[in-house]
């Protein structure tokens, strides 16, 4: 439970972005997830986002918690509505619609 | 899998490999499915919504992880394990306890489209990462996945879904699970998402139908590959103590036969079925027209068997058991005493409460647990109201079979409403039956009396005789009628005749001594007539005898007088001559 901390202790900023990001393991859905995920928060979120990739393979008990069943699985905690997204995020657009990133430029 | 592979060793004694089963423990099932489930393989139940899928699912972990030692995971889609819990303790299943136990392990799987959003290619590892990790922590054998096709609500990408579910179930069987995926029955196919293609090893096909305002669930096994299996629908009932299965068309004549009697209970209907009554294990029909004493017949039927120690299960179908119990009170029957040793189990139920097929379950359940050596149906034609008369025929089959299988005898009543069909009987059952017999209205003469006559009984020497049956306060009593120049006489008109035949006896009586006296008097008439005519006989004949006397010594004293004449005359010189004429 050592990323609940992390998310409390981020909390203070409202505009951060916790994140969790669900793979399983190096299977290429995953390796695309985080690589896109990573892209997209670079370009948008610099500096003001917190992301955690959790290999459901070595804590599976957090997958029943969570309610995981499509892998790989971004869940957005703050701020604002928990969102789920899954998929290997290359689909910039829906992921930016699923962040609530307003981007302009788009 | 190791695990699974050691158990298939001890199982495996034969030396042709067949297919292993897992037994559900569900009454019934394991009969049609001669033995259980595929045993390491997905087996998928469809049926529409409320047709039992859940309750079979869940009955199958539970009596797998209670009777078979074997755990297992159940992972829902619909509802959440807590709602799940509490809707199977109404069938005294403990999910929390099993769960806690480790014995079971319960997993609700949540997914709604308006929650997640697609943004690209996915798998569903996350599932099988759950499900691996939940068989893994208990050691699970058995799987329930139920409804999995509510993924497909939840998820947009159906190439992807089926994709996954095709790899799921073909992982569920190289983990060795024996698992259950449920789906809901679509348009023309067996599942709304067509699972059918990827679950083949076996298919079961739940139903529940409403005919005529009156329900029935029906299950049918639709394939089972390497396995033999019943293709009939097989009605099923869910109750208090989960789902029974009835196994109904296993219709063999091979039928173990005895040919041990059991008495009617009546000393007279005994008689006239050759002195000892139906044989045991027979099936005995009872027809007649509305307060013919059919049930008067049964109860006391149930009471000589209870009398013999033996249990009698009595389904009553028309009167409340409390009331039959008080009516044959009146016919000095006391079958309260019965039901307080134990011996006799009323059954009650109103026909239209379920179908005929639920009808049989319960039965057969209640015969089960109950074990009884006779069962008394009365009576069977209110079926009629809730199934046409060749389902009830069907029902009845099926029942006699049962029954005769199990070595119970069986006597149902039938009512006959239309004299002139009775000797079909409305249900038809007649050519099932082994004992027929039949109490008809004679009315005649301003009153109505009841006639028994045995239409049938096979392989016994039975009385081709009417009798009159009487019901008195002291019991049943069968009179043989009379029949005489106007026809049989029953009731009052067989007193009246009875007395007018005595007075005839003691007229004729009457009479005949009257007739002696007079003969006798003659006699004595005659006697002394002759006694005179005796006498008088005598008198002439001393009479006659006088005569000869009186000549005869006339005679002598003639000769004398001769002689002495003679003497005088010669004198004294010729002496020897009165010697020769002495000669």
């Amino acid at each position: 439970m050592a990323e609940k901390k992390g998310v409390s202790g981020l909390k203070k900023r409202k505009d951060i972005y916790v994140m969790r990001l669900f793979v399983t393991g190096a299977s290429p859905n995953s390796a695309r997830a985080i690589s896109n995920l990573k892209k997209i928060c670079e370009e948008y979120l610099k500096d003001r986002y917190e992301l955690e990739i959790i290999d459901v393979y070595q804590q599976p008990a957090i997958a029943i918690d969570e309610q995981v069943i499509a892998l790989p699985m971004l869940i957005k905690k703050s701020p604002g509505m928990e969102r789920k997204l899954i998929g290997d995020m290359s689909d910039k657009l829906k992921v930016l619609k699923g962040l609530e990133i307003n981007a302009v430029n788009l | 899998m190791k695990t699974s592979n050691s158990k298939k060793q001890k199982n495996d004694n034969k030396p042709l490999l067949t297919l292993q089963k897992a037994p559900t423990g569900i009454a019934g099932l394991d009969e049609v499915t001669g033995g259980g489930l595929p045993k390491g393989r997905p087996t998928l139940v469809c049926g529409e919504a409320g047709s039992g899928k859940t309750m079979l699912s869940i009955e199958f972990i539970v009596r797998g992880a209670m009777q078979f030692n074997e755990p297992g995971v159940i992972m829902t889609f619909e509802e959440q394990t807590e709602e799940l819990a509490v809707n199977v303790a109404s069938l005294g299943f403990d999910l929390q306890k099993l769960q806690a136990d480790k014995k079971i392990k319960m997993d609700y799987v949540h997914v709604s489209r308006s929650e997640i959003r697609e943004t690209g290619e996915y798998d569903l590892d996350g599932l099988f990462i759950r499900l691996g990790y939940a068989i893994d922590s208990i050691k699970a054998k058995r799987v329930v996945l139920d409804t999995i096709e509510n993924l497909f609500g939840g998820l947009k990408n159906k190439g992807i879904l089926r994709a996954e579910l095709r790899r799921l179930f073909a992982w569920l069987k190289d983990k060795g699970v024996t698992a259950i995926i449920t789906g809901e029955r679509g348009d023309g196919k067996l599942t709304r998402h067509g699972l059918e293609e990827y679950v083949s090893d076996c298919v079961i096909l739940l139903d529940h139908r409403v005919v005529n305002q009156i329900s029935t669930r029906r299950m049918r096994i639709v394939k089972y590959r390497g396995s033999l299996h019943g293709t009939n629908e097989y009605p099923f009932l869910i109750d208090e103590e989960g789902i029974a299965v009835l196994p109904v068309t296993s219709l063999k004549l091979d039928k173990g036969i005895t040919s041990d009697r059991i008495s009617s209970g009546i000393p007279s209907v005994d008689e006239m079925l050759g002195g000892k009554g139906f044989y045991k294990g027979s099936s005995i029909l009872i027809s007649g027209t509305a307060g013919t004493g059919k049930t008067s017949i049964a109860a006391n039927f149930a009471d000589g068997v209870c009398r013999n120690n033996a249990r009698c299960l009595y389904f009553a179908f028309e009167e409340p058991p409390q009331q039959i119990v008080r009516n044959m009170r009146s016919i000095n029957l006391n079958l309260d005493k019965h039901v307080k040793a134990g011996l006799l189990k009323f059954f009650a139920a109103r026909p239209t409460l379920y179908g005929l097929e639920m009808h049989l379950v319960a039965v057969h359940k209640a015969i089960q647990q109950f074990k009884p050596s006779v069962v008394i149906i009365d009576p069977i034609t209110n079926f009629v109201s809730i199934g046409s008369l060749r389902e009830v025929k069907n029902m009845l089959v099926r029942l006699i079979d049962f029954l005769q299988n199990e070595q119970i005898t069986v006597m149902f009543t039938a009512l006959t409403l239309n004299d002139m069909v009775n000797d079909q009987t409305d249900e038809a059952i007649s050519s099932l039956v082994d004992t027929w017999l039949l109490i008809k209205d004679i009315e005649w003469n301003g009153e109505r009396n009841r006639g028994l006559y045995v239409m049938k009984s096979r392989g016994m020497k039975h009385s081709n005789q009417v009798r009159e049956f009487v019901i008195s306060d002291s019991g049943l009593e069968l009179i043989d009628v009379y029949i005489g120049p106007d026809g049989i006489l029953t009731g009052s008109a067989r007193e009246a005749q009875v007395i007018q035949e005595e007075t005839g006896v003691a007229i004729h009586n009457y009479a005949l001594s009257r007739k002696d006296r007079e003969i006798i008097r003659k006699r004595k008439v005659l006697e002394s007539k002759i006694a005179s005519l005796n006498s008088e006989f005598e008198s002439v004949e001393e009479e006659l005898n006088k005569v000869y006397e009186e000549e005869e010594l006339r005679k002598q004293i003639l000769n004398k007088n001769r002689e002495t004449i003679q003497s005088i005359r010669r004198g004294s010189e010729n002496k020897d001559e009165p010697k020769n004429t002495g000669k």
